[in-house]
């Protein structure tokens, strides 16, 4: 009896590899199998047209030449944190907010989601003609954020705030649904025994919901910034990675070098680089924040 | 060029099926149906498709073997027609840019060259300008056939902001510097340039190399020579170029101004601007927009400058020459693909049908056709224009191959944007391949 009680807990905790199989096999075909033929790839000389011709390492020794991919990866970066800091901030404050009880704060997150709703082309080209300093908003709200002739896209020093601030826009609501679902998940007991140790709410806020939201705050942030290495739909649509290379982020520098130049073993080699960089990114935030041990949050808890 | 910012939302939607695609999939596709069809592929088109179509339709009465139209956004179609060239499913009949597109997949052997075929019929030929004809050819050989209208680049301006300003539009390149601080003067941006694309940029640099140096220079960085991009005359048009953005010719936010969404073309409609030196399609575009502005008689074009100093003849033209049909050496039925592009491109009811849709085919001859027409004006202005130039250079971003006209227009913006100086535009240039 103890004997066979054992043995199915055994069984689920550790599930046999027939259970990991359909994601296995999922990831290998549009996982494992693209990114081994842009391994490939990156090793040849091909425009798209008849077959890809060996050129070894060729194009790997043209990446420290290449003039823009230096700056294409800092591009990327400031990106990475821009959208960051912006977004995380707000996103918390707005989640916390949200989370309340009051019907007011439930019709004015409901409205605040609607950009979840739109597609990523919508917002940016909706964007486009509001940021047109002619004939769009930025030419009668420039003058009050200190750009008096409202150009804010075609300004090498200010496209790239201007794509995080879009970005922004579009992603918070979604980060703000993740904090709003953790703090509806803070058990209530606790800030009940804090108010009776006598706490106000902004201690609770720093003592009670910071600590208690540790994990999606972690989860978000990899969202953020793992994301933000694939920002490429909304920077293509908004410059086009201009004025100049001001706003080319390594992804779009890559579909610019296969899509445009028809450079597919130069851009190769740019999605290897793309494919690392995300990989330790990833690995380092996990790592350095020891969300791979999942401890529990509710320890002593009921 | 056009529909680019509509491309790119395909784009977008279709990249990732398409690196999905590309090297597992090999089934499906318009294609891969009946071999006793002859596939004809061609840019989605409002203006051009019914004409290619009613041409279609013509032969097909006559023909064993039908032709079928299949029509593509324009850069989904770019990669589109990349990814299936060479393969069994590449069409038989394609539309192509001529010039280093062309040459791309004539270097892949992937063209059927048509000098044999034309040599039997001189009178198709013949009756194609000659300056046009031949961005369809590739090391000497005719590989293409122009298929709709040409589309030089013209200097367009605003004669209601003219005459109130009491000015006349520049024969000169010293007038062009006047009427920049003229019009900077009475707080008028003097040139709209949609400059968040570089392909609007290039124009000034294209035409201003002709009218320095003449077509040879660009010539010779076509032909890819050693030295071809450090040439005096080319570092003089840089300079040139740059000055005007310096000058404030552009007005202080022209990086912001898009063409796609009509930006640049709104400013000179609006009074904004000037002048807009574009293509000629700027001429249907503004009809179709602002139709009181071009019907009240406020649109008015020149050619562009002169530049005394330089040796370039101050009638050659510069833009896109036409489309072009080629057809794939994969075909199967490439004399009925060859019968179809000889006997229908430059007939008189495939010209008739471009006329009527404002188009100014590059055929001799038809000046009285098109000023029979409501447009009749503009339409034998760009007849004449082309018709007498002694050359007519292909637009660089089309002429030169995709990787380094990329590069061209990336670091042409930079040379706007004073990023960086005319010097190093020509060594980084030097430098792409």
């Amino acid at each position: 009896m103890t004997g066979a009680l054992r043995n199915t807990t055994k069984r689920s905790a550790q599930p046999g590899f027939i259970w990991a199989a359909p994601a296995t096999l999922l990831f290998a075909t549009f996982g494992l199998v693209p990114i081994l033929v842009v391994g490939y790839l990156s090793l040849t000389s091909w425009n798209g047209l008849g077959t890809p011709e060996w050129v070894g390492l060729d194009n790997w020794r043209a990446l420290p030449n290449d003039p823009d991919v230096g700056g294409s990866i800092g591009t990327t970066l400031l990106l990475t944190a821009l959208c960051w800091m912006l977004q995380t901030p707000l996103s918390l404050l707005l989640g916390v907010w949200a989370a309340g009880p009051q019907r007011s704060r439930a019709i004015l997150s409901t409205i605040f989601f609607v950009p979840l709703l739109l597609s990523t082309a919508a917002i940016t080209l909706t964007w486009l003609s509001l940021l047109d300093p002619n004939y769009g908003l930025a030419a009668a709200l420039g003058p009050f954020v200190g750009v008096p002739d409202g150009n804010f896209l075609g300004s090498p020093d200010r496209a790239l705030y201007a794509v995080a601030f879009v970005i922004a826009w579009q992603f918070v609501p979604f980060h703000t649904l993740l904090y709003q679902t953790a703090v509806r998940g803070i058990p209530r007991s606790l800030y009940e025994s804090a108010k009776l140790d006598g706490a106000r709410t902004i201690s609770q806020f720093f003592t009670i919901t910071l600590p208690m939201l540790r994990h999606t705050f972690i989860a978000s942030s990899v969202l953020m910034i793992v994301g933000s290495l694939t920002y490429f739909e909304s920077i293509l649509l908004l410059t086009g990675g201009g004025p100049g290379t001001s706003t080319r982020v390594l992804p779009l520098h890559m579909y610019i070098k296969g899509f445009v130049g028809f450079d597919m073993g130069y851009a190769s080699v740019l999605a290897v680089l793309l494919v690392v960089v995300g990989t330790v990114l990833s690995v380092v935030i996990v790592r350095s924040t020891g969300y791979h041990r999942m401890t529990s949050q509710r320890e002593g808890m009921r | 060029m056009r529909h680019v910012l509509f491309g790119r939302v395909i784009a977008c939607m279709i990249i990732t099926g398409i690196v999905n695609c590309s090297a597992a999939c090999g089934t499906a596709g318009p294609g891969a149906g009946s071999a006793d069809t002859v596939h004809v592929w061609a840019l989605t088109d409002p203006q051009n498709e019914p004409l290619i179509q009613a041409g279609i339709d013509d032969f097909n009465e006559t023909s064993r073997v039908k032709l079928e139209l299949t029509t593509y956004v324009n850069d989904a179609y770019k990669q589109k027609l990349q990814v299936s060239m060479g393969s069994p499913n590449a069409p038989d009949v394609f539309f192509n840019w001529g010039g280093g597109n062309l040459s791309q997949f004539v270097q892949a052997d992937q063209v059927v060259d048509l000098t044999d075929a034309l040599r039997q019929e001189p009178s198709v030929a013949s009756s194609f300008i000659p300056s046009i004809l031949s961005a369809g050819k590739i090391n000497g050989k005719q590989y293409a056939l122009p298929m709709n209208g040409m589309q030089p680049v013209i200097l367009f301006y605003n004669r209601k902001v003219f005459s109130n300003a009491g000015l006349q539009p520049p024969k000169t390149f010293d007038d062009l510097l006047r009427l920049v601080s003229a019009f900077k003067a009475r707080d008028v941006i003097p040139i709209a340039l949609a400059g968040s694309q570089g392909w609007t940029e290039l124009m000034y640099l294209e035409y201003l190399l002709d009218r320095i140096g003449g077509p040879d220079k660009f010539a010779s960085i076509t032909a890819g020579s050693v030295g071809a991009w450090r040439d005096a005359a080319v570092l003089k048009a840089l300079r040139m170029t740059q000055d005007l953005a310096e000058r404030g010719a552009f007005g202080a936010t022209f990086s912001s101004v898009n063409y796609d969404n009509t930006g640049a073309s709104k400013l000179l409609a609006t009074g904004k601007a000037a002048m807009h030196l574009m293509g000629s399609w700027e001429y249907s575009s503004q009809l179709g927009n602002n139709p009181d502005f071009v019907n009240g008689g406020e649109l008015g074009w020149v050619p562009f400058p002169a530049v005394p100093t330089g040796t370039g003849d101050p009638t050659n033209a510069v833009g896109n020459p036409s489309n072009y049909f080629s057809i794939s050496s994969g075909s199967k039925h490439i004399d009925v693909a060859t019968d179809f592009l000889l006997n229908t491109m430059s007939s008189v009811s495939h010209v008739t049908r471009l006329v009527d849709s404002g188009q100014v085919p590059a055929v001799k001859g038809i000046e009285t056709q098109l000023a029979g027409t409501s447009n009749g004006e503009f339409t034998t202005f760009t007849y004449r224009l082309v018709s007498d130039a002694p050359s007519f250079t292909q637009s660089w971003d089309q002429a030169l191959s995709p990787s380094l006209s990329s590069e061209l227009l990336t670091n042409l913006q930079k040379l706007f944007l004073a990023q960086i100086t005319p010097e190093e535009f020509v060594t980084t240039l030097e430098k792409a391949k």
